[in-house]
């Protein structure tokens, strides 16, 4: 039996075409995928993102533990609101989720994955023990992503005249609570917008007024296609508990100071670190017709072994050609071979992201 | 509910067929197929003049979801193909069985038609897929 967000009905009278992701019944197009990739890209789209998991932590030992807990450091998070995005690694460095954190008044609130639900949880409460921390997963709030260059704009009506001016003075990559509404500026896009949760009793009358602005439902689809341009992980895909951040184009968000830290997976990625040959995490351009798909051998030469796999690939409705992301090991060129329903075809090596703001982001 | 003429027969890989006189059918994919593979992005098309068997993969279409391959339901030899795919493989989505249309086959084998489904046959598989 699958779970249904409180917008499920609100998805089936837009038109959704719905699936299974992660046990919850979502809705992957609402028709097209790739106008709704556009609207966000040109205009402003909405995505219900209720399906993920949203924890508190609060207590006394709320910022030592997370600093255990975390890759990233949050006592960066020094204004209030201000969002943070990280790693939870276990003790061999892998990737167990990747995470956003915002400062709170009385504490932070995390934003974990939905298939990865479970697993957090546990680890969260198995960390939290020798700490006075409190952590409570908030399935109240519903969550609607508003995305595109006129998301915060158009969407002001419908936030009103509480909600409204909280959203309007929000700096990028900083949350607000509104009442007992939460209004960040963040996303997974690659575009302006808010990630607003909202009381699962309030949900649906704010998905309404959010259509009567013209603001257009996306589904999953669109939502993968944007977060690739984007040049942003997907979790599973591109870094999962047997990958490294360092392989995993993260290790920006590694902080390794202070040095005393002694956060979860540190010694690991210390020795990876002074060992050195990992892999890395790249974008791939296919200059031909064709989709590159997760999985496909990326390889130097032409005849040569496979020296690394795509971790995700797709169309790209912005640049109208196939972008990929591989992980691959040895001396990064400026071109490389992926076997694509067995041919070898040849593909171009560019830095990430690939699409920002609407532009593409290389040569 | 998708949409499936009566007018056309069917194969089981969700190819339509109709026939055109003269030994020639035109062959797409069903309302049904398109739906399943969503935005189609690429449509990779059989050559001219190319010889081929009933069940031969001849043709492949990559949507945002996955590449597939499109079978020839009958044997003969690709007289046309549909090439205004190759700009606009949308059609597939938007006219799956007028503009959408991906080649013509003239048959060596009539009897070739008889092994292929009606709509009601195909509907039922639909409903059951």
């Amino acid at each position: 039996m699958t779970k249904h967000t409180p917008l499920y009905e609100e998805h089936l009278s837009c038109g959704a075409k719905m699936v299974d992701f992660g046990g919850w019944d979502m809705p992957i197009n609402y028709g097209s995928q790739i106008s709704e990739h556009n609207a966000v890209r040109e205009d402003a789209g909405m995505f219900d993102v209720s399906h993920m998991t949203i924890v508190d932590i609060t207590g006394d030992d709320a910022v030592p533990f997370l600093q255990q807990l975390l890759a990233n450091d949050v006592a960066k998070l020094i204004t209030p609101g201000k969002a943070l995005y990280t790693a939870m690694l276990n003790d061999a460095a892998g990737v167990i989720d990747d995470l956003i954190v915002y400062r709170m008044d009385n504490g932070f609130r995390t934003v974990v994955n939905c298939a990865t639900r479970e697993k957090d949880l546990a680890w969260m409460a198995k960390q939290a023990q020798n700490f006075t921390v409190s952590l409570v997963e908030r399935d109240d709030l519903a969550m609607v992503a508003i995305q595109g260059p006129k998301a915060i704009e158009k969407s002001a009506v419908a936030l009103g005249k509480v909600h409204g001016p909280i959203a309007a003075q929000l700096n990028p990559f900083q949350g607000l609570p509104s009442e007992d509404w939460f209004i960040a500026r963040t996303g997974y896009t690659g575009e302006d917008g808010l990630e607003v949760m909202v009381p699962n009793t309030e949900i649906v009358a704010f998905w309404q007024r959010l259509v009567e602005a013209d603001i257009k439902p996306c589904g999953l689809g669109a939502r993968d296609t944007l977060r690739l341009e984007a040049g942003m992980n997907l979790y599973g895909n591109d870094m999962t508990e047997e990958t490294h951040p360092l392989e995993s184009a993260m290790g920006w968000t590694i902080a390794w100071k202070p040095e005393e830290r002694d956060f979860i997976g540190r010694n690991a990625l210390t020795n990876i670190k002074t060992a050195g040959g990992y892999g890395k995490l790249v974008g791939l351009v296919l200059e031909q017709r064709g989709v590159m798909r997760s999985h496909q051998t990326v390889h130097a030469e032409l005849d040569g072994p496979a020296i690394g796999e795509i971790t995700s690939g797709t169309f790209s409705p912005t640049l109208n050609q196939s972008i990929a992301m591989a992980r691959i090991s040895g001396e990064i060129k400026d071109s490389c071979f992926v076997e694509m329903r067995g041919k070898m075809l040849p593909v171009k090596i560019v830095s990430l992201p690939f699409v920002r703001n609407g532009k593409k982001q290389f040569d | 509910m998708s949409n499936i003429p009566a007018d056309l027969k069917y194969a089981n890989s969700h190819e339509w067929v109709r026939e055109d006189g003269n030994d020639v059918v035109v062959v797409g994919i069903s309302d049904f197929a398109q739906e399943k593979l969503g935005d189609v992005v690429f449509v990779e098309l059989p050559e001219e003049g190319a010889e081929v068997t009933a069940g031969d993969p001849v043709a492949v279409v990559e949507s945002v979801k996955a590449a597939s391959d499109i079978y020839s339901p009958v044997s003969g030899t690709i007289v046309e193909v549909n090439s205004s795919l190759e700009d606009a493989p949308e059609q597939v989505n938007e006219d799956a069985y007028e503009n959408g249309w991906f080649f013509k086959v003239k048959m060596t084998d009539q009897g070739e038609l008889g092994d292929l489904m009606d709509a009601d046959s195909y509907a039922d598989q639909c409903a059951e897929d």
